[in-house]
Protein backbone atom coordinates (compact mmCIF):
# COMPACT_ATOMS: atom_id res chain seq x y z
CA UNK A 1 0.00 0.00 0.00
CA UNK A 2 2.29 2.25 -1.45
CA UNK A 3 0.62 6.20 -1.37
CA UNK A 4 1.26 6.21 -5.06
CA UNK A 5 -1.52 3.75 -5.22
CA UNK A 6 -3.60 6.37 -3.63
CA UNK A 7 -5.18 9.58 -5.43
CA UNK A 8 -2.69 12.39 -5.67
CA UNK A 9 -3.40 15.35 -3.09
CA UNK A 10 -7.44 16.39 -3.86
CA UNK A 11 -7.72 19.95 -3.59
CA UNK A 12 -5.67 22.93 -3.02
CA UNK A 13 -8.90 24.88 -1.70
CA UNK A 14 -7.67 28.08 -0.94
CA UNK A 15 -6.42 29.01 -4.71
CA UNK A 16 -9.80 28.31 -5.95
CA UNK A 17 -11.78 30.99 -3.96
CA UNK A 18 -10.88 34.16 -6.22
CA UNK A 19 -13.11 32.97 -8.97
CA UNK A 20 -16.35 31.76 -6.84
CA UNK A 21 -16.04 34.85 -5.18
CA UNK A 22 -16.65 36.61 -8.59
CA UNK A 23 -18.99 34.53 -9.45
CA UNK A 24 -20.97 35.45 -6.39
CA UNK A 25 -21.25 39.15 -6.76
CA UNK A 26 -21.72 39.21 -10.03
CA UNK A 27 -24.58 36.95 -9.28
CA UNK A 28 -25.79 39.60 -5.93
CA UNK A 29 -25.62 42.86 -8.74
CA UNK A 30 -28.05 40.38 -11.11
CA UNK A 31 -30.54 39.99 -8.35
CA UNK A 32 -29.97 43.87 -7.44
CA UNK A 33 -30.42 44.53 -11.36
CA UNK A 34 -33.50 42.23 -11.13
CA UNK A 35 -35.01 44.04 -7.38
CA UNK A 36 -34.88 47.24 -8.88
CA UNK A 37 -36.76 46.30 -12.27
CA UNK A 38 -39.33 44.90 -10.19
CA UNK A 39 -39.56 47.98 -8.45
CA UNK A 40 -39.47 50.37 -11.37
CA UNK A 41 -42.58 47.70 -13.39
CA UNK A 42 -44.62 48.25 -10.28
CA UNK A 43 -44.58 51.52 -10.16
CA UNK A 44 -44.70 52.18 -13.75
CA UNK A 45 -48.04 50.20 -13.90
CA UNK A 46 -49.41 51.03 -10.11
CA UNK A 47 -49.09 54.86 -11.71
CA UNK A 48 -51.12 53.59 -15.14
CA UNK A 49 -53.49 51.24 -13.32
CA UNK A 50 -53.76 54.33 -10.53
CA UNK A 51 -53.69 51.48 -7.95
CA UNK A 52 -54.89 51.96 -4.70
CA UNK A 53 -54.30 49.00 -2.85
CA UNK A 54 -52.36 48.13 -0.54
CA UNK A 55 -51.22 51.78 -1.26
CA UNK A 56 -51.52 54.33 -3.68
CA UNK A 57 -48.27 54.10 -5.77
CA UNK A 58 -46.95 57.74 -6.54
CA UNK A 59 -43.17 59.71 -5.87
CA UNK A 60 -43.98 59.34 -2.44
CA UNK A 61 -44.70 55.88 -1.88
CA UNK A 62 -42.23 54.73 -3.84
CA UNK A 63 -39.41 57.25 -5.23
CA UNK A 64 -37.80 55.99 -8.38
CA UNK A 65 -34.87 54.17 -7.42
CA UNK A 66 -32.38 56.23 -9.60
CA UNK A 67 -33.69 59.33 -7.33
CA UNK A 68 -33.11 58.00 -3.98
CA UNK A 69 -29.67 57.16 -4.91
CA UNK A 70 -29.63 60.72 -6.89
CA UNK A 71 -30.56 62.37 -3.66
CA UNK A 72 -27.16 61.31 -2.35
CA UNK A 73 -25.45 63.40 -4.22
CA UNK A 74 -27.60 66.57 -3.60
CA UNK A 75 -26.77 68.84 -0.86
CA UNK A 76 -28.30 67.99 2.08
CA UNK A 77 -29.24 71.68 3.33
CA UNK A 78 -29.17 74.91 1.49
CA UNK A 79 -25.36 75.60 0.67
CA UNK A 80 -24.88 72.34 2.63
CA UNK A 81 -22.52 69.57 2.52
CA UNK A 82 -23.50 66.79 0.12
CA UNK A 83 -26.07 63.95 1.44
CA UNK A 84 -23.84 60.80 0.97
CA UNK A 85 -20.96 63.36 2.84
CA UNK A 86 -23.42 63.91 5.92
CA UNK A 87 -24.87 60.03 5.91
CA UNK A 88 -21.18 58.53 5.58
CA UNK A 89 -20.21 60.54 8.62
CA UNK A 90 -23.09 59.37 10.72
CA UNK A 91 -22.94 55.48 9.30
CA UNK A 92 -18.52 56.38 10.16
CA UNK A 93 -20.33 57.35 13.80
CA UNK A 94 -23.07 54.10 14.23
CA UNK A 95 -20.18 51.68 12.95
CA UNK A 96 -18.08 52.77 15.61
CA UNK A 97 -20.71 52.37 18.33
CA UNK A 98 -22.02 48.90 16.55
CA UNK A 99 -18.68 47.59 16.08
CA UNK A 100 -17.35 48.11 19.94
CA UNK A 101 -21.31 46.49 20.98
CA UNK A 102 -20.32 43.44 18.39
CA UNK A 103 -16.84 42.82 19.86
CA UNK A 104 -18.16 43.28 23.43
CA UNK A 105 -21.30 41.08 22.90
CA UNK A 106 -19.42 38.60 21.23
CA UNK A 107 -17.05 38.14 23.66
CA UNK A 108 -19.52 38.51 26.30
CA UNK A 109 -21.66 36.06 25.02
CA UNK A 110 -18.96 33.37 24.22
CA UNK A 111 -17.84 33.53 27.61
CA UNK A 112 -21.49 33.20 29.22
CA UNK A 113 -21.49 29.83 26.82
CA UNK A 114 -18.35 28.29 28.03
CA UNK A 115 -19.31 28.82 31.66
CA UNK A 116 -22.62 27.14 30.96
CA UNK A 117 -21.31 24.48 29.05
CA UNK A 118 -18.96 23.46 31.68
CA UNK A 119 -21.57 23.33 34.43
CA UNK A 120 -25.49 21.54 33.67
CA UNK A 121 -26.47 23.30 37.07
CA UNK A 122 -25.78 26.71 35.54
CA UNK A 123 -27.16 26.22 32.82
CA UNK A 124 -30.31 25.17 33.65
CA UNK A 125 -30.74 28.13 36.11
CA UNK A 126 -29.37 30.63 34.28
CA UNK A 127 -30.67 30.04 30.37
CA UNK A 128 -34.33 30.84 31.09
CA UNK A 129 -33.22 34.82 32.15
CA UNK A 130 -30.94 34.80 29.32
CA UNK A 131 -33.92 34.26 27.29
CA UNK A 132 -35.74 36.79 29.34
CA UNK A 133 -33.36 39.29 28.46
CA UNK A 134 -34.29 39.04 24.89
CA UNK A 135 -37.69 39.29 25.74
CA UNK A 136 -37.59 43.05 26.72
CA UNK A 137 -37.98 45.36 24.35
CA UNK A 138 -34.71 47.42 23.99
CA UNK A 139 -36.41 50.66 23.88
CA UNK A 140 -37.49 49.65 27.70
CA UNK A 141 -33.88 49.10 28.94
CA UNK A 142 -31.73 51.18 27.23
CA UNK A 143 -32.47 54.62 29.03
CA UNK A 144 -31.39 52.76 32.32
CA UNK A 145 -27.84 51.57 30.70
CA UNK A 146 -27.63 54.96 29.49
CA UNK A 147 -28.31 56.21 33.09
CA UNK A 148 -26.04 53.36 34.74
CA UNK A 149 -23.09 53.47 32.30
CA UNK A 150 -22.85 57.02 31.04
CA UNK A 151 -21.73 58.56 34.20
CA UNK A 152 -19.09 55.88 34.75
CA UNK A 153 -17.88 56.43 31.19
CA UNK A 154 -13.97 58.31 30.73
CA UNK A 155 -14.59 61.07 28.28
CA UNK A 156 -13.99 59.76 25.18
CA UNK A 157 -16.45 57.27 25.31
CA UNK A 158 -18.75 59.77 26.58
CA UNK A 159 -22.47 59.30 24.86
CA UNK A 160 -21.78 56.82 22.57
CA UNK A 161 -20.30 54.08 25.15
CA UNK A 162 -23.94 53.22 26.24
CA UNK A 163 -24.96 52.58 22.76
CA UNK A 164 -22.05 50.13 22.23
CA UNK A 165 -23.55 48.14 25.15
CA UNK A 166 -26.97 48.33 23.90
CA UNK A 167 -25.78 47.26 20.65
CA UNK A 168 -23.99 44.24 22.66
CA UNK A 169 -26.98 43.45 24.65
CA UNK A 170 -28.26 42.51 21.46
CA UNK A 171 -25.37 40.55 20.00
CA UNK A 172 -24.59 38.15 22.51
CA UNK A 173 -27.87 36.01 22.49
CA UNK A 174 -27.59 34.18 19.60
CA UNK A 175 -23.28 34.06 20.49
CA UNK A 176 -24.39 32.10 23.67
CA UNK A 177 -26.85 30.08 22.37
CA UNK A 178 -24.87 28.83 19.57
CA UNK A 179 -21.52 28.39 20.67
CA UNK A 180 -23.01 26.43 23.79
CA UNK A 181 -24.49 24.17 20.94
CA UNK A 182 -21.05 24.14 19.23
CA UNK A 183 -19.30 23.04 21.96
CA UNK A 184 -21.37 20.28 23.04
CA UNK A 185 -21.06 18.95 19.56
CA UNK A 186 -18.08 17.36 19.83
CA UNK A 187 -17.46 13.86 18.57
CA UNK A 188 -17.85 11.45 21.99
CA UNK A 189 -15.46 9.51 20.59
CA UNK A 190 -13.24 12.21 19.94
CA UNK A 191 -14.24 12.82 24.16
CA UNK A 192 -12.80 9.53 24.27
CA UNK A 193 -9.59 10.20 22.81
CA UNK A 194 -8.81 12.87 24.73
CA UNK A 195 -9.85 11.35 27.93
CA UNK A 196 -7.54 8.09 27.14
CA UNK A 197 -4.52 11.17 26.74
CA UNK A 198 -5.56 11.79 30.22
CA UNK A 199 -6.28 15.10 29.44
CA UNK A 200 -7.78 17.47 32.24
CA UNK A 201 -11.30 18.73 31.31
CA UNK A 202 -9.60 22.57 30.31
CA UNK A 203 -7.50 20.58 27.86
CA UNK A 204 -10.47 18.88 26.42
CA UNK A 205 -12.51 22.64 25.85
CA UNK A 206 -8.86 23.91 24.58
CA UNK A 207 -7.83 21.91 22.39
CA UNK A 208 -11.34 20.44 21.35
CA UNK A 209 -14.34 21.57 22.46
CA UNK A 210 -14.18 25.35 21.49
CA UNK A 211 -12.28 24.65 17.85
CA UNK A 212 -15.45 22.13 17.31
CA UNK A 213 -17.31 25.13 18.26
CA UNK A 214 -16.24 27.23 16.25
CA UNK A 215 -18.25 26.95 12.82
CA UNK A 216 -21.37 27.02 15.09
CA UNK A 217 -19.48 30.64 16.78
CA UNK A 218 -19.44 31.97 13.43
CA UNK A 219 -23.01 31.34 12.07
CA UNK A 220 -24.09 33.10 15.32
CA UNK A 221 -21.22 35.75 14.38
CA UNK A 222 -23.25 36.01 10.66
CA UNK A 223 -26.42 36.66 12.53
CA UNK A 224 -24.89 39.06 15.44
CA UNK A 225 -23.25 41.63 13.19
CA UNK A 226 -26.17 43.01 10.84
CA UNK A 227 -27.69 42.95 14.20
CA UNK A 228 -25.33 44.73 16.35
CA UNK A 229 -25.76 47.65 13.64
CA UNK A 230 -29.76 48.08 14.10
CA UNK A 231 -28.85 47.22 17.98
CA UNK A 232 -26.65 50.89 17.43
CA UNK A 233 -29.29 52.69 15.94
CA UNK A 234 -31.60 52.04 17.78
CA UNK A 235 -29.83 52.53 20.88
CA UNK A 236 -28.88 56.11 19.82
CA UNK A 237 -32.61 57.06 20.13
CA UNK A 238 -33.44 57.01 23.68
CA UNK A 239 -29.67 58.01 24.31
CA UNK A 240 -29.99 61.49 22.10
CA UNK A 241 -27.21 61.23 20.06
CA UNK A 242 -27.58 62.97 16.88
CA UNK A 243 -24.40 61.98 15.17
CA UNK A 244 -25.31 58.60 13.66
CA UNK A 245 -27.01 57.13 11.48
CA UNK A 246 -30.51 57.09 13.73
CA UNK A 247 -29.86 61.30 13.95
CA UNK A 248 -30.56 61.15 10.21
CA UNK A 249 -33.78 58.78 10.36
CA UNK A 250 -35.45 61.14 12.75
CA UNK A 251 -34.66 63.93 10.60
CA UNK A 252 -35.60 62.38 7.24
CA UNK A 253 -38.70 61.41 8.93
CA UNK A 254 -39.61 64.92 9.61
CA UNK A 255 -39.34 65.70 5.70
CA UNK A 256 -40.81 62.75 4.16
CA UNK A 257 -43.67 64.33 3.01
CA UNK A 258 -41.49 66.86 0.89
CA UNK A 259 -38.55 64.69 0.17
CA UNK A 260 -39.14 60.79 1.13
CA UNK A 261 -35.88 60.23 -1.39
CA UNK A 262 -33.90 61.55 1.69
CA UNK A 263 -35.18 58.79 3.94
CA UNK A 264 -34.98 56.12 1.39
CA UNK A 265 -31.44 56.96 0.96
CA UNK A 266 -30.24 57.15 4.66
CA UNK A 267 -32.08 53.69 4.56
CA UNK A 268 -29.85 52.60 1.35
CA UNK A 269 -26.68 53.87 3.67
CA UNK A 270 -28.06 52.03 7.38
CA UNK A 271 -28.63 48.78 4.70
CA UNK A 272 -25.07 49.22 3.48
CA UNK A 273 -23.37 49.29 6.75
CA UNK A 274 -25.01 45.66 8.11
CA UNK A 275 -24.07 43.94 4.58
CA UNK A 276 -20.54 45.47 5.57
CA UNK A 277 -20.67 43.86 9.20
CA UNK A 278 -21.76 40.70 7.55
CA UNK A 279 -19.18 40.72 5.13
CA UNK A 280 -15.86 41.18 7.53
CA UNK A 281 -17.36 38.38 9.76
CA UNK A 282 -17.60 36.03 6.69
CA UNK A 283 -14.33 36.86 5.33
CA UNK A 284 -12.67 36.37 8.70
CA UNK A 285 -15.04 33.09 9.09
CA UNK A 286 -13.06 32.09 5.85
CA UNK A 287 -9.66 32.67 6.90
CA UNK A 288 -9.76 31.27 10.37
CA UNK A 289 -12.30 27.80 9.96
CA UNK A 290 -10.44 24.99 7.83
CA UNK A 291 -13.75 22.57 7.59
CA UNK A 292 -14.52 19.94 5.08
CA UNK A 293 -16.84 22.37 2.11
CA UNK A 294 -19.70 21.03 3.13
CA UNK A 295 -19.66 22.29 6.44
CA UNK A 296 -18.81 25.74 5.73
CA UNK A 297 -22.11 28.05 5.71
CA UNK B 1 7.48 -3.68 28.53
CA UNK B 2 9.85 -5.51 29.71
CA UNK B 3 8.29 -5.45 33.40
CA UNK B 4 7.44 -9.10 33.48
CA UNK B 5 3.93 -8.20 33.95
CA UNK B 6 1.45 -8.88 31.68
CA UNK B 7 0.39 -6.41 29.19
CA UNK B 8 -2.79 -6.95 30.48
CA UNK B 9 -4.22 -9.00 32.94
CA UNK B 10 -7.99 -9.43 33.25
CA UNK B 11 -9.84 -11.13 36.60
CA UNK B 12 -13.33 -12.04 37.11
CA UNK B 13 -14.58 -9.27 35.43
CA UNK B 14 -18.27 -7.82 35.36
CA UNK B 15 -19.94 -5.16 33.23
CA UNK B 16 -23.76 -4.52 34.17
CA UNK B 17 -25.30 -1.06 32.62
CA UNK B 18 -27.50 0.41 34.99
CA UNK B 19 -29.33 1.52 32.20
CA UNK B 20 -31.94 -1.29 30.80
CA UNK B 21 -29.86 -3.08 33.38
CA UNK B 22 -28.20 -4.86 30.73
CA UNK B 23 -25.50 -7.33 31.85
CA UNK B 24 -22.63 -6.88 29.36
CA UNK B 25 -19.97 -8.71 30.71
CA UNK B 26 -19.81 -11.96 33.18
CA UNK B 27 -16.57 -13.86 34.58
CA UNK B 28 -14.44 -12.82 32.01
CA UNK B 29 -10.32 -13.62 32.56
CA UNK B 30 -8.25 -13.42 30.46
CA UNK B 31 -4.32 -12.32 30.08
CA UNK B 32 -2.12 -10.60 27.14
CA UNK B 33 1.36 -10.68 27.24
CA UNK B 34 3.67 -8.43 25.56
CA UNK B 35 4.19 -8.62 22.00
CA UNK B 36 0.87 -10.33 21.87
CA UNK B 37 -1.55 -9.56 18.85
CA UNK B 38 -4.84 -10.42 20.36
CA UNK B 39 -7.86 -10.08 18.72
CA UNK B 40 -11.68 -10.52 20.25
CA UNK B 41 -14.30 -11.62 17.85
CA UNK B 42 -18.09 -12.47 18.69
CA UNK B 43 -21.70 -11.40 17.70
CA UNK B 44 -23.34 -8.31 18.75
CA UNK B 45 -24.05 -7.70 22.43
CA UNK B 46 -20.73 -10.05 23.29
CA UNK B 47 -19.51 -6.62 25.04
CA UNK B 48 -15.95 -7.48 23.01
CA UNK B 49 -15.86 -3.02 23.07
CA UNK B 50 -17.17 -2.67 26.30
CA UNK B 51 -14.28 -4.85 27.12
CA UNK B 52 -11.82 -2.55 25.31
CA UNK B 53 -13.25 0.61 26.88
CA UNK B 54 -12.66 -0.92 30.10
CA UNK B 55 -9.11 -1.84 29.19
CA UNK B 56 -8.68 1.49 28.22
CA UNK B 57 -10.19 3.05 31.39
CA UNK B 58 -12.83 4.53 29.64
CA UNK B 59 -15.65 3.01 31.09
CA UNK B 60 -15.32 1.11 34.52
CA UNK B 61 -16.27 -2.41 35.03
CA UNK B 62 -19.05 -3.39 38.06
CA UNK B 63 -16.81 -5.84 39.09
CA UNK B 64 -12.97 -7.75 38.67
CA UNK B 65 -9.42 -6.18 38.06
CA UNK B 66 -8.16 -4.87 35.27
CA UNK B 67 -4.11 -4.74 35.37
CA UNK B 68 -2.59 -2.73 32.68
CA UNK B 69 1.33 -2.91 32.32
CA UNK B 70 1.10 -4.20 36.01
CA UNK B 71 -0.94 -1.13 37.24
CA UNK B 72 -4.57 -0.31 37.63
CA UNK B 73 -6.19 0.56 34.07
CA UNK B 74 -6.80 3.92 35.53
CA UNK B 75 -3.08 4.64 36.68
CA UNK B 76 -2.42 3.22 33.52
CA UNK B 77 -4.44 5.80 31.43
CA UNK B 78 -3.35 8.56 33.37
CA UNK B 79 0.28 7.27 32.40
CA UNK B 80 -0.45 7.22 28.61
CA UNK B 81 -0.22 3.57 28.59
CA UNK B 82 -1.87 2.65 25.40
CA UNK B 83 -3.29 4.10 22.10
CA UNK B 84 -6.51 3.80 20.90
CA UNK B 85 -8.41 3.54 17.43
CA UNK B 86 -11.26 3.63 16.74
CA UNK B 87 -13.69 2.44 13.38
CA UNK B 88 -13.91 5.85 12.45
CA UNK B 89 -10.74 7.95 12.14
CA UNK B 90 -12.17 10.51 14.55
CA UNK B 91 -9.68 13.06 13.13
CA UNK B 92 -9.94 16.96 14.00
CA UNK B 93 -11.18 18.67 11.10
CA UNK B 94 -9.34 21.42 11.88
CA UNK B 95 -6.41 19.61 12.30
CA UNK B 96 -3.77 18.43 9.27
CA UNK B 97 -2.61 15.39 9.25
CA UNK B 98 0.70 16.42 10.78
CA UNK B 99 -1.26 18.34 13.49
CA UNK B 100 -3.57 15.33 14.40
CA UNK B 101 -0.93 12.87 14.74
CA UNK B 102 1.02 15.01 17.07
CA UNK B 103 -2.34 16.00 19.35
CA UNK B 104 -1.43 13.52 21.91
CA UNK B 105 2.36 14.61 21.93
CA UNK B 106 0.92 17.85 22.56
CA UNK B 107 -0.90 17.03 25.70
CA UNK B 108 2.13 14.51 27.16
CA UNK B 109 3.94 18.18 26.72
CA UNK B 110 6.40 17.35 23.91
CA UNK B 111 8.35 20.48 22.97
CA UNK B 112 7.95 21.38 19.19
CA UNK B 113 10.95 20.51 17.63
CA UNK B 114 10.63 16.64 19.57
CA UNK B 115 6.72 17.01 17.74
CA UNK B 116 8.01 17.25 14.41
CA UNK B 117 10.88 14.63 14.17
CA UNK B 118 8.31 12.27 15.57
CA UNK B 119 5.87 13.28 13.68
CA UNK B 120 7.98 13.14 10.54
CA UNK B 121 8.89 9.51 11.51
CA UNK B 122 4.94 8.63 11.50
CA UNK B 123 3.79 9.88 8.44
CA UNK B 124 7.00 7.47 7.13
CA UNK B 125 5.68 4.67 9.12
CA UNK B 126 2.32 4.58 8.01
CA UNK B 127 3.66 5.90 4.17
CA UNK B 128 1.54 9.11 4.05
CA UNK B 129 4.97 11.34 2.89
CA UNK B 130 3.74 14.13 0.91
CA UNK B 131 0.39 14.89 2.96
CA UNK B 132 1.10 16.39 5.90
CA UNK B 133 -0.32 19.59 5.10
CA UNK B 134 -3.77 17.98 3.85
CA UNK B 135 -6.93 18.45 6.38
CA UNK B 136 -8.93 15.02 6.53
CA UNK B 137 -11.85 15.61 4.69
CA UNK B 138 -9.14 15.59 1.55
CA UNK B 139 -8.28 12.39 2.24
CA UNK B 140 -9.91 8.86 1.68
CA UNK B 141 -11.10 6.69 4.37
CA UNK B 142 -8.26 4.40 4.32
CA UNK B 143 -5.98 7.11 4.19
CA UNK B 144 -7.87 8.83 7.79
CA UNK B 145 -7.63 5.56 9.60
CA UNK B 146 -3.78 5.61 8.55
CA UNK B 147 -3.57 8.87 9.94
CA UNK B 148 -5.33 7.97 13.13
CA UNK B 149 -3.11 5.34 14.16
CA UNK B 150 0.20 7.27 13.55
CA UNK B 151 -1.62 9.58 16.06
CA UNK B 152 -2.13 6.40 18.38
CA UNK B 153 1.19 5.07 18.51
CA UNK B 154 3.16 8.50 17.85
CA UNK B 155 3.85 8.55 21.60
CA UNK B 156 4.92 5.18 21.58
CA UNK B 157 2.05 3.85 23.87
CA UNK B 158 3.20 -0.05 24.87
CA UNK B 159 -0.34 -0.98 24.15
CA UNK B 160 -2.41 -0.42 20.97
CA UNK B 161 -5.80 -0.75 21.57
CA UNK B 162 -8.28 -0.76 18.44
CA UNK B 163 -12.15 -1.04 18.18
CA UNK B 164 -12.95 -2.51 14.59
CA UNK B 165 -10.71 -0.35 12.47
CA UNK B 166 -11.54 -1.50 9.49
CA UNK B 167 -14.59 -1.85 9.89
CA UNK B 168 -15.78 0.97 7.78
CA UNK B 169 -13.16 0.14 4.80
CA UNK B 170 -14.05 -2.11 1.90
CA UNK B 171 -12.57 -5.30 1.48
CA UNK B 172 -9.72 -3.74 -1.16
CA UNK B 173 -8.67 -1.57 1.04
CA UNK B 174 -9.08 -3.59 4.21
CA UNK B 175 -7.06 -6.29 3.61
CA UNK B 176 -3.85 -3.95 2.57
CA UNK B 177 -4.34 -2.39 5.84
CA UNK B 178 -4.19 -5.28 7.63
CA UNK B 179 -0.56 -5.94 5.65
CA UNK B 180 0.13 -2.61 7.04
CA UNK B 181 -0.68 -3.25 10.41
CA UNK B 182 1.48 -6.12 10.80
CA UNK B 183 4.77 -4.60 9.28
CA UNK B 184 3.89 -1.73 11.90
CA UNK B 185 3.42 -4.31 14.60
CA UNK B 186 6.41 -5.68 13.70
CA UNK B 187 8.40 -2.73 13.63
CA UNK B 188 6.69 -0.87 16.63
CA UNK B 189 7.09 -4.12 18.92
CA UNK B 190 3.62 -2.90 20.49
CA UNK B 191 0.58 -4.95 21.82
CA UNK B 192 -2.26 -4.99 20.12
CA UNK B 193 -5.88 -5.60 21.45
CA UNK B 194 -7.84 -5.42 18.15
CA UNK B 195 -11.72 -6.15 18.14
CA UNK B 196 -13.59 -7.72 15.17
CA UNK B 197 -16.30 -9.06 13.29
CA UNK B 198 -14.39 -10.35 10.66
CA UNK B 199 -13.18 -14.32 11.25
CA UNK B 200 -10.42 -14.03 8.14
CA UNK B 201 -9.16 -10.62 9.46
CA UNK B 202 -8.81 -11.67 13.17
CA UNK B 203 -6.99 -15.16 12.02
CA UNK B 204 -4.74 -13.06 9.48
CA UNK B 205 -3.79 -10.58 12.13
CA UNK B 206 -3.54 -12.23 15.51
CA UNK B 207 -1.12 -14.79 17.91
CA UNK B 208 -4.11 -15.49 19.69
CA UNK B 209 -8.21 -15.34 18.75
CA UNK B 210 -10.62 -14.52 21.68
CA UNK B 211 -13.74 -16.15 20.63
CA UNK B 212 -16.86 -14.69 22.71
CA UNK B 213 -20.41 -15.40 23.09
CA UNK B 214 -23.65 -13.28 23.22
CA UNK B 215 -24.96 -11.48 26.29
CA UNK B 216 -24.00 -11.77 28.57
CA UNK B 217 -20.57 -11.72 26.90
CA UNK B 218 -18.31 -14.45 27.78
CA UNK B 219 -14.83 -16.30 26.66
CA UNK B 220 -16.49 -19.02 24.54
CA UNK B 221 -12.98 -20.39 23.40
CA UNK B 222 -8.88 -19.37 22.82
CA UNK B 223 -7.90 -20.11 19.09
CA UNK B 224 -3.89 -20.59 19.36
CA UNK B 225 -3.04 -18.99 15.36
CA UNK B 226 0.56 -20.84 14.78
CA UNK B 227 0.60 -19.65 11.41
CA UNK B 228 4.21 -18.46 10.47
CA UNK B 229 5.52 -14.93 10.24
CA UNK B 230 5.85 -12.60 9.09
CA UNK B 231 2.16 -13.05 7.84
CA UNK B 232 1.97 -11.26 4.28
CA UNK B 233 -0.65 -12.51 1.28
CA UNK B 234 0.78 -16.23 1.10
CA UNK B 235 -0.38 -17.10 4.55
CA UNK B 236 -4.17 -16.80 3.23
CA UNK B 237 -3.15 -19.45 1.02
CA UNK B 238 -1.71 -21.34 3.92
CA UNK B 239 -3.32 -25.04 4.05
CA UNK B 240 -4.05 -24.12 8.21
CA UNK B 241 -5.49 -20.53 7.46
CA UNK B 242 -8.84 -22.42 6.60
CA UNK B 243 -8.58 -24.75 9.31
CA UNK B 244 -8.27 -21.77 11.82
CA UNK B 245 -11.20 -20.16 10.38
CA UNK B 246 -13.22 -23.62 10.68
CA UNK B 247 -12.47 -23.52 13.79
CA UNK B 248 -13.16 -19.56 15.62
CA UNK B 249 -16.43 -20.56 13.36
CA UNK B 250 -16.86 -23.36 15.38
CA UNK B 251 -16.51 -21.73 18.50
CA UNK B 252 -18.38 -18.93 17.42
CA UNK B 253 -21.52 -21.19 16.60
CA UNK B 254 -20.75 -22.78 20.32
CA UNK B 255 -21.62 -19.81 21.72
CA UNK B 256 -25.43 -19.76 20.18
CA UNK B 257 -23.82 -17.03 18.09
CA UNK B 258 -23.19 -17.34 14.25
CA UNK B 259 -25.67 -17.09 11.79
CA UNK B 260 -24.45 -14.87 9.50
CA UNK B 261 -21.81 -12.39 11.53
CA UNK B 262 -20.07 -11.87 8.29
CA UNK B 263 -23.42 -10.72 5.88
CA UNK B 264 -24.94 -8.50 9.12
CA UNK B 265 -21.46 -6.60 10.06
CA UNK B 266 -22.94 -2.91 10.00
CA UNK B 267 -26.19 -3.74 11.83
CA UNK B 268 -24.30 -5.69 14.17
CA UNK B 269 -22.49 -2.72 14.69
CA UNK B 270 -24.92 -0.40 15.16
CA UNK B 271 -26.80 -2.76 17.83
CA UNK B 272 -23.69 -2.81 19.65
CA UNK B 273 -23.45 1.20 19.56
CA UNK B 274 -27.01 1.41 21.30
CA UNK B 275 -25.09 -0.92 24.02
Amino acid sequence: MSSAAVARPVVEPRRETLLPALKSAGLSLLVLAVLWALWEAYKWLGERLELTRPFPVNERTMPHIHDMVGQLFEPSRRNGPLLIDVLLDAAAFTAKEAAAGFLLGAAAGFAIAVVLSESRLLQRGFLPYLVASQTIPILAIAPMVVIWVNPKLPESLAGWGAVAVIAAYLTFFPVTINTLRGLQSADPRAVELMRSYAASRWKILWKLRIPASFPFLFTALKIAAPAAVVGAIIGELPSSIQDGLAGAILNFNQYYITSPESLWATNIIAAALGIIFFVVVALAERLLVRRAPENVA
Amino acid sequence: MSTGAAAVSITGLSKRFERGDVLALERIDLDVQPGEFVSLIGPSGCGKSTLLRIIGDLIRPTDGDVLVNGKSAHRARLDRDYGIVFQDAVLYDWRTVAKNIALPLEMAGWDRKRRETRVGEMVDLVELTGFEKHHPWQLSGGMQQRVSIARALSFSPPLLLMDEPFGALDEMTRERMNNELLRIWQETLSTVVFVTHSIAESVFLSTRVVVMSARPGRIAGVVEVDLPQPRGPETREHPHFAELITEVRRLLRKGHALDAPEEDEETLYVAEEGL
